[in-house]
């Protein structure tokens, strides 16, 4: 008798009673956070994070599920926030939930236009296209002064926010806002790639001709990958632009933004939904835990002005320590540390 | 007309300094099948060692020789500490591996020498020179000339000795050179220090025109596009494709940047090269990838 050898899947899917306790669970901790955390934790930690996370997950969906590299993160970002932008200011009446829909519509048809190279060449070969975007979607925004209102330096700034005669002026109520949109995106695109498009992504990163040999339109699964994650990422984008910023300019939106975007899920996990936070959160805090640990590293003789050095130095070396050690990024260490917590006093 | 010459003549010449730096790339793309994004990196570490060298007083020649030993040792720790726990790994992920180095290269070269810009002369004359109603730089053919001379001095070393033919094997089927007794790791170091002494070579010409500054590490982004176009694993592909850009770049900018309002040097060569890929995906030299599944 043949044996079927069935491969665990890459990431456990928790049983749904408790994926539901921990789902719940986080919401109720982020949900009481303005209560506890000052406005700067607010305003310049979390919510960065929250967006973050979402735009780690935009490009998780696209490099970490379907396998395609991309380093125009930040140019669809910027897409994202330019169209919501437009839509505010020009059509006026539309509720603030429907730019950012119209936004992210806009940016995921742009994203799949700059996708449709991958139908011809993969690889290291598709970081060509969307280096292209990255500069082309700069300077495009630059030039032309449509875009932004005919403001001459292309500088946006926020219109003001509010969604059903609710002011979302505070850091608070930014937050929030923020928090309702990420959690929306992200229980959305859990279920996605779950779903049959999902596994078809997945299909296509592990094995592209295998994938077609069992009757996956590749190119169509590819152009889908680049629509939903330009989707996300525009979103990501447009709050990143109004909810975080305020006022953003095109070379806010550069390739290091892009590269950002990639350390967060590397370090956090490709192919995983979860692994956005943690590596978002990574991001965001080191430079904060660096800049307090300034004052012990200039007792033993460091410059704090060479901080932004030693943080480059680290985040690179991370990089490759995670690639070597852990390419499936801290979402797996925290499986690991689950299941040791799980067994805990029977098995070590 | 004469304008024109001149402006395909600049473009021709300052595409020979992106050729320089995509050489490098080649040079580890065949032997180990890394896409290096790190390259970039290399030749802002080069230029600023050997700049601050210089500035201490140390003998231009003596500084010379302490660079290129460091990025010796750099391309060492590479094979050691990235290389060869990673072997077999996707190209994807080896390319992610060459972000954090580049991170990594250019936080070092940053903490050890200061971010100032750095003046660079290496005694060249920049005047002009007329060349048959043309008014060519002097330093950009130096430049070319430089360039030149690399590229015959690889071609010799690649095909004319014991070492080159080492590396010929690896180039051409990694697990069959290791079958035949050459010792990959050792290929690997030498082709990462040799890819180290064109990034030096390159840093100090690219030093010379620019100052030695952060903004040389971004040079690798020019240097994509060229070997898009020139084929990943073709030195002469990489100068090629390295005049096509540049040429193409300068026209571009010149009669098409008027009309749109100009900056369009930044992006026009990754246009180029996707209307490349597109017809030959495995660029104008490149071997077209034979894939078994």
């Amino acid at each position: 008798m043949s044996t079927i050898v069935i491969r665990r899947p890459r990431l456990n899917v928790a049983a749904p009673a408790t994926l539901g306790l921990v789902i719940a669970v986080g919401l109720a901790i982020l949900a009481a956070v303005p209560g506890v955390a000052s406005e700067y934790w607010l305003s310049a930690v979390l919510t960065p994070f929250l967006i973050l996370s979402l735009a780690g997950l935009g490009l998780n969906l696209l490099t970490g599920y379907a396998g395609q590299l991309s380093l125009g993160t930040a140019a669809f970002m910027a897409v994202g926030a330019y169209a919501t932008y437009n839509f505010a200011v020009r059509v006026p009446g539309l509720s603030l939930l429907a730019d950012l829909l119209l936004g992210g519509l806009i940016t995921a048809i742009i994203g799949t236009l700059f996708g449709l190279p991958s139908l011809r060449i993969k690889g290291f070969y598709l970081i060509a296209s969307t280096l292209a975007a990255q500069f082309f979607i700069e300077w495009l925004l630059t030039k032309v002064s449509w875009f932004s209102n005919d403001d001459t330096s292309g500088v946006l700034s926020a219109p003001r926010l509010s969604i059903f005669g609710w002011s979302i002026a505070t850091p608070v109520s930014r937050y929030q806002f923020v928090l309702g949109v990420v959690v929306v995106v992200f229980v959305v695109a859990s279920s996605l790639v779950r779903s049959e498009l999902g596994r078809r992504w997945m299909a296509v990163r592990d094995m592209d001709t295998a994938a077609a040999v069992i009757g996956i339109p590749i190119g169509r699964t590819k152009l889908l990958a680049f629509a939903v994650s330009s989707f996300v990422i525009g979103i990501a984008g447009a709050l990143w632009a109004f909810a975080y910023l305020g006022t953003v300019e095109p070379h806010g939106f550069d390739l290091n933004l892009s590269f950002e975007v990639l350390f967060i899920i590397i370090i956090g996990g490709m192919g995983s939904i979860a692994g956005n936070f943690y590596g978002a959160a990574f991001i965001v805090l080191l430079p904060i835990a660096l800049s307090h640990a300034a004052g012990a590293l200039a007792a033993i003789g460091v410059d704090v002005g060479q901080l932004q050095n030693l943080q480059k130095i680290l985040f690179g070396t991370l990089i490759i320590v995670f690639l070597i050690k852990e390419p499936d990024g801290l979402a797996r260490l925290v499986q690991i540390a689950r299941q040791r917590l799980r067994n805990w006093p029977l098995r070590a | 007309m004469s304008f024109f010459l001149e402006v395909l003549v600049g473009g021709l010449l300052a595409g020979v300094m992106y050729s320089l730096v995509a050489i490098g790339f080649v040079l580890i793309y065949k032997a180990s099948g890394v896409f290096n994004f790190a390259q970039g990196s290399l030749v802002l570490f080069g230029a600023l060692t050997f700049v601050s060298l210089v500035e201490r007083h140390v003998a231009p020649w003596l500084a010379f020789a302490a660079t290129l030993v460091a990025l010796v040792l750099i391309a060492i720790a590479i094979e050691r500490a990235v290389l060869r726990p990673l072997v077999n790994r996707t190209p994807i992920v080896l390319f992610m591996a060459t972000l954090g180095l580049s991170f990594i290269l250019e936080g070092a070269a940053q903490l050890f020498w200061g971010a100032q810009v750095h003046g660079l002369d290496l005694g060249i004359d920049d005047k002009p020179l007329q060349l048959g109603g043309v008014m060519i730089s002097q330093f950009d053919l130096f430049a070319a000339a430089t360039a030149g001379v690399l590229v015959i001095a690889l071609s010799l070393l690649t095909n004319r000795t014991r070492l080159g033919l080492s590396l010929r094997a690896v180039a051409d089927d990694p697990l069959a050179a290791l079958a035949v007794g050459i010792r990959l790791p050792r290929i690997w170091a030498i082709v990462w220090s040799l890819a180290g002494f064109v990034s030096l070579v390159a840093g100090l010409l690219w030093g010379a025109r620019l100052g030695v500054q952060f903004s040389l590490s971004l040079v690798v982004l020019k240097a994509l596009p060229v070997l898009i176009i020139g084929g990943f694993s073709s030195i002469g592909g990489a100068i090629v494709g390295g005049l096509l850009v540049g040429a193409s770049e300068k026209l571009a900018e010149v009669y098409l940047g008027s009309l749109v309002g100009g900056g369009i040097e930044n992006w026009f060569p990754y246009v180029l090269a996707i209307l490349f890929l597109l017809a030959r995906p495995a660029g104008l030299f490149g071997e077209p990838a034979v894939e078994r599944v």
